[in-house]
């Protein structure tokens, strides 16, 4: 189960965390969100070493507009704090696993 | 050996594989991403009979969910090329990890938005450059946004922006409209949308995302900047690169007609990736059975 993240736990969720965190950024009506979830719902439990989280921009629309999200699916990677990678739009699972692994 | 290798898992290929289970054939559906297709980025579907205001997703869920439990079995992997086998009889169809062998083929590879080939669109995209604005209009309130293309698609997507954008550009080559009437007519009544004819978007400009595109008017070859949050591209479809030999027009479609047949005997297109008038959800079902159909009557042939 992935966790959803809100503004208000972001920083301890994310930025503080000492796992690196990929971070998907959905929305409700998005049909290539829904269709990517159940692979991320894969990944999170197979993955030890990354935290996966979700934001949900319509509620989150703070968040979303800090991180520059304009396109969704999008996937941000955040290690020690800082973004460093990004990947947009669905993907198969072979090539998530090559992001996250960055 | 499959009775048919469908290859993609859009509404065609869901239905040929509905279609083919029906008549007791095995199947194996070969999907490089995920089955539904680009029906799933639309939020609402108002135009399929039966099922009004079904969401694009669970469309495809359902399509999916028949197909999987009627014994369609799923292979996600890309194809990459058909080859027949020596004695003729069947098709070995290669994807980047295996090759599969089935009597019939059917290809249902769809098709994908034409990109407008500047150097640096590609990372763009996610950052201001988008080819739906229903998917990603809604990051653009109160933004300068434009439009790229004449046809329906680019004027739906204009007259949606211009409900939520501050600004919206359409640029199109043409001084005519190929798109509907009714919906240029609507938009020439918005003040906050403005058209920029006979030009052509020749240049992104960015700074980590997008801030402006240059426009150059083909007639006298002057550029301009516009400075826009959000470029929409929407100048049609091109197939799916599939590199399969078999005959296409000059559009790059498949060359088969309303039989589904390509030029290979056993080879048969369904879907977008066809060559045809009308591209709809419906019509992409309806060339599913057909091609299906086709295919089973070429196995019993073969006998």
């Amino acid at each position: 189960m992935i966790k959803e993240v809100t503004t208000a736990t972001f920083e301890e969720e994310v930025l503080s965390s000492d796992k690196p965190v990929l971070v998907d950024f959905n929305a409700d009506w998005c049909g290539p969100c829904q269709m990517l979830k159940p692979t991320l719902d894969k990944l999170a439990d197979e993955l030890d070493n990354v935290k996966v989280v979700s934001v949900n921009i319509d509620r989150e629309d703070d968040l979303a507009y800090k991180y520059s999200v304009s396109s969704i699916p999008c996937l941000v990677m955040f290690e020690g704090g800082n973004e460093t990678r990004r990947s947009i739009g669905l993907k198969p699972r072979p090539e998530l696993i090559k992001f996250i692994n960055g | 050996m499959y009775d048919i290798i469908i290859i993609g898992a859009g509404p065609a290929g869901l239905t040929a594989a509905i279609y083919a289970r029906r008549a007791s054939k095995s199947v194996l559906v070969l999907e490089a991403l995920t089955y539904g297709g680009q029906i799933i980025n639309t939020p609402s579907i108002a135009n399929y009979p039966a099922a009004p205001d079904i969401s694009g997703f669970e469309f495809a869920t359902k399509v999916y969910e028949q197909a999987e439990a009627l014994g369609a079995e799923f292979v996600y992997e890309k194809a990459a090329d058909i080859q027949r086998s020596e004695n003729g009889a069947s098709f070995f169809v290669k994807t980047d990890e295996n090759e599969y062998e089935g009597k019939a083929v059917i290809i249902a590879a769809g098709s994908v938005n034409r990109k407008l080939g500047l150097p640096n669109e590609e990372e763009l995209v996610g950052r201001g450059v988008s080819y739906c604005a229903t998917c990603d209009g809604a990051f653009y309130r109160g933004k300068r946004t434009a439009v790229a293309g004449g046809g329906n698609t680019a004027l739906e997507d204009a007259l949606y922006l211009a409900d939520l954008a501050e600004k919206v550009y359409i640029v199109h080559r043409r001084d005519a409209f190929r798109g509907e009437e009714t919906t240029v007519n609507a938009l020439k009544q918005r003040p906050n949308v403005e058209f920029v004819l006979n030009s052509s978007v020749t240049k992104l400009c960015a700074d980590k995302k997008l801030t402006g595109i240059e426009v150059t008017d083909k007639n006298t070859g002057e550029t301009r900047e516009l400075a826009v949050d959000g470029l929409f591209v929407a100048i049609g479809r091109v197939p799916s690169d599939i590199g399969f030999n078999v005959g296409t027009r000059d559009s790059g479609y498949i060359d088969a007609g309303e039989d589904c047949r390509t030029n290979v005997p056993g080879i048969f297109a369904a879907g977008d990736c066809r060559e045809k008038e009308v591209r709809q959800l419906v019509t992409a079902a309806a060339d599913g059975a057909v091609a299906a159909t086709e295919a089973v009557r070429y196995i019993a042939s073969l006998r």
